[in-house]
């Protein structure tokens, strides 16, 4: 697969789209995990939302 | 079905997770082959422009990330109308959770662009309207996340938020009608059917589909994230306020 003379611009640009796509998917699962953790460790501890009212 | 009473069915978080929950791996793994197939179209199908040789493959994903950026403002702009005119419970958890990705577009149009650019046009960069706007696109991204996260009391920042999102639609008919109103670098817009050869208008719809499938995947995603750290802060002001209780009761009875 031959890119002429301006390989250099086009796979950069592939690149930066996957950098950038990457890093924006690594982000959002992380800060699922991330999130999901600490609510499941509060729930295991029992603290419900109810609670706030009692 | 009537689209309010879509809105009003997810306008509950929970029933919001188990639907979004059943979505997200299909409309994933729809996202990834889609652009998988479009990659195979660009790189081994499509032919090379006669004027602009192999750069045209910039084209695939640039365009798309033209589009996104402005669609995910569009999103922004409706959902941000939702929070302050229907107080849809769902609608400030949009906006958040596109302002990000919106941002990431916009920046992989820029980037792509000025890739795009030095070959085409011998520079990187010039100050012409297209681009200019485009750059201030991006920094209302970044405003919108600066200005939410500066203000501790949330809904106070979700509306304020909201507010600027909407003052700043203004930029959308600025940035898709550039290229008429001034003398641009930037090409106008292309009539996609009458103008580009199928052996390219192809390879870019489908690629503009795959990239679209992802940015609906990517903003569900954070939607869910969104939804789970409002849980997260809502549990921990539970536990404390339940602490603060218990230590008011061991007070009173010493």
């Amino acid at each position: 697969m031959a890119l002429g003379p301006h390989a250099a611009f086009i796979l950069a640009s592939y690149g930066a789209a996957a950098a950038v796509l990457a890093g924006l998917i690594g982000w959002l699962v992380v800060d699922g995990q991330r999130q999901r953790k600490a609510l499941d460790a509060l729930e295991a501890r029992g603290v419900k939302r109810r609670s706030r009212g009692a | 079905m009537t689209n309010q009473s879509i809105t009003q069915k997810l306008a509950n978080p929970t029933r919001f997770m188990g639907l979004s929950g059943q979505l997200l791996p299909w409309l994933a793994g729809a996202s990834a082959a889609i652009i998988g197939y479009a990659m195979y179209l660009a790189f081994f199908v499509a032919p090379p422009d006669y004027q602009q040789g192999h750069t045209v493959k910039i084209m695939f994903i640039h365009v798309p990330s033209a589009w996104l950026a402005m669609m995910a403002y569009v999103l922004i702009a409706i959902s941000s109308f939702g929070l302050l005119v229907f107080r849809h419970p769902l609608a400030d958890v949009s906006a958040k959770a596109a302002a990000p990705i919106g941002a990431a577009f916009t920046l992989l149009a820029l980037i792509t662009g000025s890739l795009w650019g030095k070959p085409m046009w011998g520079t990187y960069w010039v100050w012409d309207a297209r681009l200019t706007s485009v750059l201030l696109l991006f920094f209302l991204y970044l405003g919108l996340m600066a200005l939410r996260s500066s203000i501790e009391d949330e809904a106070l920042a979700a509306k304020l938020t909201a507010v600027l999102a909407l003052v700043g639609v203004v930029l959308l008919p600025i940035i898709k009608f550039s290229v008429d109103w001034w003398n641009t670098l930037h090409q106008p817009s292309t009539g996609l059917t009458t103008t580009v050869h199928a052996s390219i208008r192809i390879p870019l719809l489908v690629s503009a589909l795959g990239f679209s499938l992802l940015f609906f995947t990517l903003h569900l995603k954070a939607m869910r994230n969104e939804i789970l750290r409002r849980r997260v802060k809502a549990l921990r002001m539970a536990e404390v306020d339940r602490a603060q209780g218990s230590h008011a009761s061991a007070a009173a009875a010493e």
